[in-house]
């Protein structure tokens, strides 16, 4: 039986340009994962042919790697260091140009260009991951004009996974690996096919200037239950069931001590978050000391700045500093913002450069002993 | 530290030259134009690598390259002290001992042997210490060479009045903002990233390549008991999970700022386990 045409379809993916054509006659700069230094960073995408085809991801605590399969699946990888963040609260962004005058100074806020940005390839944990940023830089009351200026011009091309890394536990924080909301479209790879559905009404709209054969429910099932089976791969995954409470009760834990044994502090898992936001403002002043930038940059609460409050540092240790983050991480966030701050891309495992795993840790933290109540690798032989 | 009042006329540089390569200086020659508001907002009174005209002190601000490694060198440096307001070191070997501190591990006898024909005209001492080591330092500027924006950046503060600051976190945030791949995590190279201080705007992962310390040990070089760098845990790391031999592990440390407290000590936890 046929599925309605303006919101499900179907696409070979040999027709996939087709998709990329359209986006970019209605103006958008198309985005996707390109390979780069053995991983996939986001990068402009002009043809099919710049999409990773053939690759696949094998991640591990501290170890990414890329293989070539020789297929021609496009979404193969899953994703690489980068999630969405850095297309909305940027790295790097100058907040407002100062200029000295003859009574003070005068400010002028330094808006980024608007600009239409297509977004093909995001995955089920980069939408969550945007959702709670939405709810940080977006809230009614401290409106952030310019995350909300990059975030207008977005257009979300997700991608349903249908194969789990041996870091990822979305399933387990209930964000993916299938994306129910926060797209505009959302791609499912079976095959040579790709079954397109749209998530909103610019979605829609793409899909009918489409004109793509009628989805199929014999397709649809198909795409559920190779998700489905996605999510049962998963051999990581987080027990928050008695979060925030749990990690409260654990601050005196001695795996903290030991964690900080092994822990860089050297922000890696901050920055590959999804979620973190910390930032930090910084002065450019010119030699003549009559005009200066005023930028902010991405921070972490790992670095011995972040920790300093006047005449004195709250956080010195490496302890103190991965106590914090994964406090907030973990509960506190939910106090403050109604949802855990994790949502299970694993990222923090792969690219933290000694590989502490957050799941395996957050389990000896909630043990009396402190010990891991198991491993991913004896869950897996089990 | 000392600082410059907002100075009523242009305040005086001189920049001195100890134990060095001569690379820091030529950094801040590579500043180009900013080389000439530099010009204007400063007096360069004694710069012998850019300049014949050689005033004499006193000056209100010394950039001070090159570590300390003959006897006259360590009296001299007493002198620019005297003369100097402020000092700023500028580049790993002013700042740390630089690579020649390798010596400190060595025999400078033998090398003097092999090197010269007549190694009895050489006279100089057996270590390479940082200019720290011998007088009250006001600022230091890490790199091999410095960052030439950071010497700007310290200068324009200097001028404004205002204490100078650059950033101590690790060379990895830096990386990551500028979205760099991580070339410890997907090429498996034995990167010192983690563990060493920003401020050259992650040349060499930027490049592909793994970082080698020249920017000296992440938040500084006095390391108390459970602060960054963890450099037993990368350490350890490189050799578990990289798979270098002991050897290669001390060297990763025992480099141009090997003679920096914490990767000092992390390369001599090495040299017992070949």
């Amino acid at each position: 039986m046929a599925i309605a045409s303006e919101t499900c379809g179907i696409l070979p993916s040999a027709h996939l340009q087709r998709l990329l054509d359209t986006l970019s006659a209605k103006g958008y700069r198309i985005v996707g994962p390109i390979v780069r230094d053995g991983s996939v960073v986001w990068d402009t995408v002009r043809s099919v042919s710049d999409l990773p085809i053939g690759w696949r991801d094998q991640q591990e605590p501290g170890r990414y790697r890329l293989e070539q399969t020789g297929s021609q699946e496009v979404f193969g990888v899953v994703h690489g260091a980068q999630s969405l963040k850095q297309f909305v609260f940027a790295p790097r962004e100058p907040l407002l140009q100062i200029e000295r005058s003859k009574d003070g100074f005068a400010t002028r806020p330094t808006l980024p260009q608007s600009e239409k940005v297509a977004i093909i390839g995001a995955r089920a944990c980069d939408l969550a991951g945007l959702t709670i940023q939405d709810r940080i830089f977006l809230n009614d009351a401290y409106r952030d004009p310019y995350y909300a200026s990059r975030r207008e011009g977005l257009f979300v091309i997700a991608v349903n996974c249908t194969r789990a890394l041996s870091t990822c536990f979305c399933a387990s924080m209930e964000t993916g690996p299938r994306a129910k909301h926060g797209f505009d479209l959302v791609l499912t790879e079976v095959d040579d096919s790709l079954l397109i559905e749209a998530g909103s009404e610019a979605g829609r709209d793409l899909l009918s200037n489409l004109c793509l054969s009628t989805g199929s429910e014999q397709l649809s099932a198909e795409a559920a239950r190779r998700i489905e089976a996605c999510a049962q791969s998963q051999v990581r995954r987080l027990d928050h069931s008695r979060l925030p409470q749990a990690l409260y009760d654990a601050h005196e834990h001695p795996r903290w001590d030991e964690l900080a044994g092994r822990c860089l502090a050297c922000t890696n898992c901050t920055m590959v978050c999804p979620t973190c936001f910390c930032h930090t403002v910084e002065e450019t002043p010119d030699l003549s000391h009559q005009q200066s930038t005023h930028t902010r940059l991405w921070d972490s609460c790992f670095t011995q700045e972040h920790g300093y409050i006047h005449g004195k540092n709250v956080r010195p240790t490496i302890k103190d500093r991965y106590r914090m983050w994964l406090t907030h991480k973990l509960a506190s966030w939910i106090d403050q913002f109604g949802t855990s701050g994790c949502v299970g891309c694993g990222r923090c495992i792969t690219w933290c450069p000694v590989g502490i795993d957050v799941t395996e840790e957050l389990s000896a933290l909630l043990t009396q002993d402190g010990r891991s109540s198991g491993t991913p690798q004896q869950m897996e032989s089990s | 530290m000392a600082k410059l009042e907002a100075p009523r006329k242009r305040p005086r540089l001189a920049v001195i030259k100890f134990a060095s390569c001569d690379g820091c200086q030529l950094s801040i020659l590579n500043l180009e134009e900013d080389l000439l508001a530099l010009g204007e907002a400063l007096d360069i009174a004694y710069f012998p690598e850019a300049s014949s005209a050689m005033n004499a002190g006193p000056y209100d601000i010394a950039l001070v390259e090159g570590s300390i490694t003959t006897a006259e060198d360590a009296h001299r440096i007493l002198s620019v002290r005297q003369q100097a307001k402020v000092l700023i070191t500028i580049g790993a070997c002013a700042t740390a001992g630089g690579i020649q501190a390798l010596r400190n591990w060595a025999d400078v006898e033998s090398f003097k042997r092999a090197v010269y024909p007549n190694p009895e005209y050489i006279q100089s001492l057996s270590t390479s210490t940082p200019i720290s080591e011998h007088v009250r330092v006001d600022f230091e500027l890490w790199g091999c060479p410095i960052d030439k924006g950071q010497l700007l950046r310290v200068m324009t503060d200097l001028v404004g009045g205002v204490q100078p600051r650059v950033p101590a976190d690790s060379v990895c945030l830096e990386c990551k903002r500028q979205g760099h791949v991580c070339v410890l995590v997907a090429k498996g190279l034995p990167c010192l990233g983690p563990v060493t201080r920003t401020g050259c705007g992650a040349i060499c992962p930027s490049m592909g390549r793994d970082c080698y310390g020249c920017f000296g040990p992440s938040e500084g070089a006095r390391k108390g008991p459970g602060l960054p760098p963890n450099t037993t845990s990368l350490a350890r790391h490189f050799h578990d999970e990289l798979q270098l031999i002991p050897v290669e592990v001390l060297r990763r440390f025992r480099g141009i700022n090997g003679a920096v407290d914490p990767f000092r000590n992390e390369s001599t936890v090495w040299e017992n386990k070949g």
